[in-house]
């Protein structure tokens, strides 16, 4: 029942028709059923006299999104590719589990968790598998981190069309509660030999993802994650443990995580080589850059919006860093001429989101409107035009220019990211 | 870390609500009424997974682990462990030479990469060919200059460990090791890496210098608030 009915106009026998219509249930004494009266509840608009006159849906082993909310995250289908989370569709700081976007490299592996082990070796005294059972006896932390792919905004830093939608623009973000045990926890049970720099974490997917961490990172914030959002890891995201490296960019967090093996240097992996690196204007290539960047978005009002009237509304969006608390979010309504500080809705957690808003009277007139991080290590989030002189158009990773909206007097909104 | 516990009492409310939801866990109980309770203890009891050893009351004491999980054992390590880090000290025997690897590239590499190791955009990259624009490193300046083996890489042991561990892409771990010492030695000679006629065994390939191995430099990235 696609039919657009205003509230007005919906009468009783509307209801119970477009219940008929979804389900051709039958209709007991003028009534609908419990089930069709649950999908002539979510099949259209209901105004609350009627929904009041008739009764409502079932309990259900699974709860649903009204069917008036359809976020989905795009593109999918691909087993060596990304899909992003609809960042437009989102409030607070929290991803839904199902729209936490994904970056395979040989797609979602099934793995059994009663027989999937991680196992800790090389420069170690006693090497040692756990299972996740096993890592539930260990002490638990749990922390709210994003997690982002540092490919995020790639599209957007070479070639801003202004067609671009916040989700394809900064979609590779996501952020979650994770519960697990501290690689460090894991670490001294196994015994870690002084020589040891560096571990390589493993993934059991088809292409046995690798990647090497310097030590340090172990001690300091390094997490073996086996829940998100409270329930197990999804599949997509790393199902039936990941590694969790804090701020550090997406493919470090190794996913199906199944060997950390210590060392005293990096392997030099293709993930840390052909990929993840990234070349600079002076003939170079940056190799593991691992914290993210300072970053911020607004993703409302954005693309392919249009704002139907002129007044006051709440501008919000998200702000992060992979270095710490973001410190201070401004806004600039008017391109980037001027910035006033905006609202941070909540504390600001280290390496998480922080989601801001700032109130904006929209007086019919064209306006851009940017917003600008700053976090607590002094990185400041800087335009497009900084970051290609010190980078280049060429580089590959790591891009936090600022980016923003463009309001047309129609109040049609459009992608800014010339900045 | 004092800091930190401090915040965490403030934002749960009172130390003697937080000692009570935690005490079926922690040393609350242990340490006497929650009134007596020092700092130091809650402190610790706030904080199993910082456990290094002794310092946390409920802990299993210095020297001691938690003693879960279970042994490796070293064959369980070796089936697991295929990992070739850039000394190659860990390449295993075999060989392979530049003619046969073009053979099993054709055959099983091909259909994805290209006869030539082009690729087929958007989802199989490219693998070889040195774009002569992009000599010297300039991948800064264009996005658009492929980053192949022989102009990107910087060490010829992640061509192997990567070829035996992930590819063919849908048959991962189907190569025997002289095979894919045969299509590392394929891919280097394409990239004028190594001669035509050359034989890669785990010396020859220790030996391998890529081109522009010393172009990869360390993280420098500075703060640019202003002060
Ligand atoms: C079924 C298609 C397919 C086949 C067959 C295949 N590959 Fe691949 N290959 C891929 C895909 C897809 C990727 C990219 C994976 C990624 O992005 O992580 C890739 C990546 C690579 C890379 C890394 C490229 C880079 O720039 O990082 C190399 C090297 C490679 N393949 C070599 C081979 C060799 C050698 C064979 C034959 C034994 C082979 N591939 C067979 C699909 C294939």
């Amino acid at each position: 029942m696609k039919k657009i009915i205003q509230p007005a106009a919906l009468t009783r026998r509307d209801l119970i028709a477009s219940a008929v219509g979804t389900v051709g249930g039958a209709i007991v004494a003028g009534l609908p059923t419990a089930l069709s009266g649950q999908s002539a509840l979510s099949a259209r608009p209901s105004d609350p006299v009627h929904a009041l006159m008739h009764l409502g849906g079932t309990t259900s082993p699974l709860g649903a999104r009204s069917a008036f909310e359809a976020p989905t995250r795009a593109p999918f289908g691909e087993t060596t590719g990304s899909s992003y989370t609809p960042l437009q569709d989102l409030a607070g700081n929290i991803t839904p589990s199902d729209l936490h976007f994904e970056r395979h490299h040989a797609g979602i592996p099934s793995l059994d968790p009663a027989r999937h082990t991680l196992t800790i070796h090389g420069l170690v005294d006693q090497p040692l598998s756990f299972t996740v059972d096993d890592l539930k006896r260990f002490p638990q932390v749990v922390r709210q981190y994003f997690v982002e792919c540092s490919g995020n905004g790639r599209g957007a830093f070479r070639d801003p069309k202004p067609e671009l939608t916040a989700q394809k623009v900064a979609g590779l973000l996501s952020t979650s509660e994770w519960t697990g045990v501290p690689l460090a926890t894991l670490l001294r049970e196994a015994g870690v030999q002084p020589a040891a720099k560096w571990f390589l974490a493993e993934g059991g997917d088809a292409c046995l993802l690798t990647r090497s961490v310097p030590i340090e990172k172990a001690w300091d914030d390094a997490i073996v994650v086996w829940a998100q959002n409270g329930e197990p890891l999804r599949p997509a995201q790393g199902y039936p443990m990941r590694l969790l490296l804090p701020g550090w960019e997406g493919n470090i967090n190794v996913k199906w995580l199944r060997r950390i093996e210590l060392g005293t240097q990096p392997w030099m992996t293709r993930w840390e080589t052909s990929k993840y690196t990234d070349p600079l204007p002076n003939n170079t290539a940056r190799r593991f850059s691992f914290e993210l960047d300072a970053k911020s978005i607004i993703t409302s009002p954005s693309a392919p919006d249009t704002i139907p009237t002129p007044g006051w509304r709440a501008v919000h969006g998200l702000a992060w860093s992979g270095r710490g608390r973001i410190a201070r979010i401004e806004v600039s309504t008017d391109g980037g001429t001027s910035w006033t500080n905006a609202e941070l809705l909540g504390e600001s957690q280290p390496k998480s989101t922080v989601r801001f808003q700032y109130m904006w009277e929209w007086k019919g007139n064209e306006a851009t409107l940017l917003s600008r991080a700053t976090d607590e290590a002094g990185f400041v989030q800087p335009t497009r035009s900084a970051l290609i002189a010190e980078r280049g158009l060429g580089t590959d990773y790591h891009f936090n220019q600022v980016v923003g909206w463009k309001i047309e007097r129609s109040g049609k909104v459009l992608f800014h990211g010339e900045t | 870390m004092r800091y930190t516990f401090m915040r965490r009492v403030r934002r749960g409310g009172t130390v003697a609500t937080l000692c009570a939801t935690t005490f079926a866990l922690t040393g609350c109980g242990r340490t006497g009424t929650e009134s007596n309770l020092s700092q130091t203890a809650l402190d610790a009891s706030m904080r199993f997974a910082d456990y290094d050893g002794g310092t946390v009351p409920g802990g299993p004491g210095a020297g001691q682990g938690y003693a879960i999980g279970s042994t490796a054992t070293a064959e369980a390590i070796a089936t697991l462990n295929t990992d070739i880090g850039p000394g190659g000290a860990e390449l295993p025997s075999g060989s392979g030479t530049v003619a046969t690897g073009r053979a099993v590239y054709a055959a099983k590499c091909a259909l994805c990469h290209g006869a030539n190791g082009e690729g087929m955009a958007p989802a199989f990259p490219r693998l070889s060919g040195r774009d002569p624009n992009a000599e010297g490193f300039k991948f800064a300046s264009d996005p658009k200059l492929p980053h192949t083996i022989g102009n990107y890489w910087s060490h010829a042991t992640t061509l192997f460990d990567y070829i035996r561990r992930a590819m063919p892409h849908a048959t991962p771990g189907s190569l025997t090791n002289d095979e894919v010492y045969a299509l590392t030695a394929h891919l280097l000679a394409v990239d004028d890496v190594i001669p035509d006629d050359a034989t890669l065994d785990a010396t020859a390939l220790r030996a391998v210098k890529m081109p522009y191995a010393d172009r990869f430099v360390p993280d420098d990235r500075r703060p640019t608030a202003k002060k």
